[in-house]
């Protein structure tokens, strides 16, 4: 299986994603530059966190109009795999893949941390390898993490089943201890109508290895391959 | 055609947690400024465009906020008329 890690002017996280592919997947990747205008038959799409355009007016907010984004727009809209993390999350947000936006945290700092989120949907491509209740210990880096949407549409996520993570203590408790940005309702990650795009603040990429504090991340992406190669 | 020159202010949406006002709220009350009661942070954006007429410059940059400038989400934005740059 291929994926294709979007590289945007300020990306960071490309290389972390570019090397849990490869290394610990065992999968074929490649960089997809802002301005191309083909996805070069990657199965999977990764937007990688980091500060895509330096974060000018709005996280997210220049980067959906990179030529790339269209093509991964039509990838998500025929139901391709993508996965959003952090400042891909953002981009997410801005391009209308997933709703919501992620505002700056609430307590005004970036926060660099690992945290805990708990598995609110085990029934999805991305999370098909976890049980549901089960707390991951995974890593956030973010100014602007707090997501945000209108009271209907957060109903309607949880109603659905889209709120696939939220931020918990080692129990599984949901608090607002345990919530490094503010979030509504602990909201940590979200997935789309079609159940194709995952948008998520935590950083699975950046646990793959009992090197790295936690592999708790790892089985994120075996879901996927999982789930798209049956 | 002419030149148009035209301010946005972007603004957080009324009820939303703005903790970027509420520092600076709290900063200004640590000042003395004790009657302060409300503080919010924007944007403050100027356009300079060519149009037809004013009408048309403040319709073109509404379209801008609703697309670009502002987040439809979390944000309200509000146009000044259009002057002749």
């Amino acid at each position: 299986m291929k994926f294709g890690i979007v590289t945007f002017p300020g990306s960071n996280c490309d290389y972390d994603a570019y090397h849990a592919v490869t290394e610990i997947l065992g999968e074929e990747a490649t960089y997809l530059w802002h301005k191309d205008h083909d996805l070069r038959g990657a199965d999977v799409i990764i937007l990688p966190g980091g500060f895509s355009y330096g974060d000018y007016l709005r996280a997210g907010a220049i980067a959906r109009f990179s030529p790339i984004m269209q093509e991964v727009a039509a990838h998500a809209k025929a139901g391709g795999p993508v996965l959003c993390i952090c400042n891909g999350f953002q981009i997410a947000c801005e391009a209308g893949l997933l709703p919501g936006a992620l505002l700056r945290n609430s307590h005004l700092q970036f926060v660099s941390a690992e945290v805990r989120i708990r598995v609110e949907n085990a029934d999805t491509m991305f999370t098909n390898l976890y049980e549901r209740g089960e707390v991951l210990r995974i890593p956030v880096a973010h100014g602007d993490g707090r997501f945000v949407a209108k009271p209907d549409v957060l109903d309607q996520l949880e109603g659905e089943g889209r709120v696939i993570f939220k931020y918990a203590d080692a129990s599984g408790n949901l608090s607002a201890d345990a919530n490094p940005n503010g979030s509504e309702r602990n909201i940590a990650g979200i997935i789309s109508e079609g159940g194709n795009v995952l948008g998520l603040m935590p950083h699975p990429e950046r646990a793959c290895s009992p090197l790295l504090g936690s592999s708790d991340g790892v089985r994120l992406l075996e879901s996927i391959l999982a789930r798209v190669a049956a | 055609m002419a030149k148009f020159r035209i301010a946005v202010h972007i603004t957080p949406r009324k009820g939303l947690l703005d903790p970027q006002g509420n520092a600076v709220r709290d900063a200004l009350r640590t000042l003395g400024f004790k009657s302060v009661k409300d503080v919010h942070v924007g944007r403050y954006i100027i356009i300079e465009t060519d149009a037809y007429d004013a009408i048309a410059a403040e319709e073109t940059v509404t379209d801008m906020c609703r697309k670009l400038l502002a987040n439809p989400v979390t944000e309200d934005f509000d146009i000044e008329s259009a002057v002749h740059a």
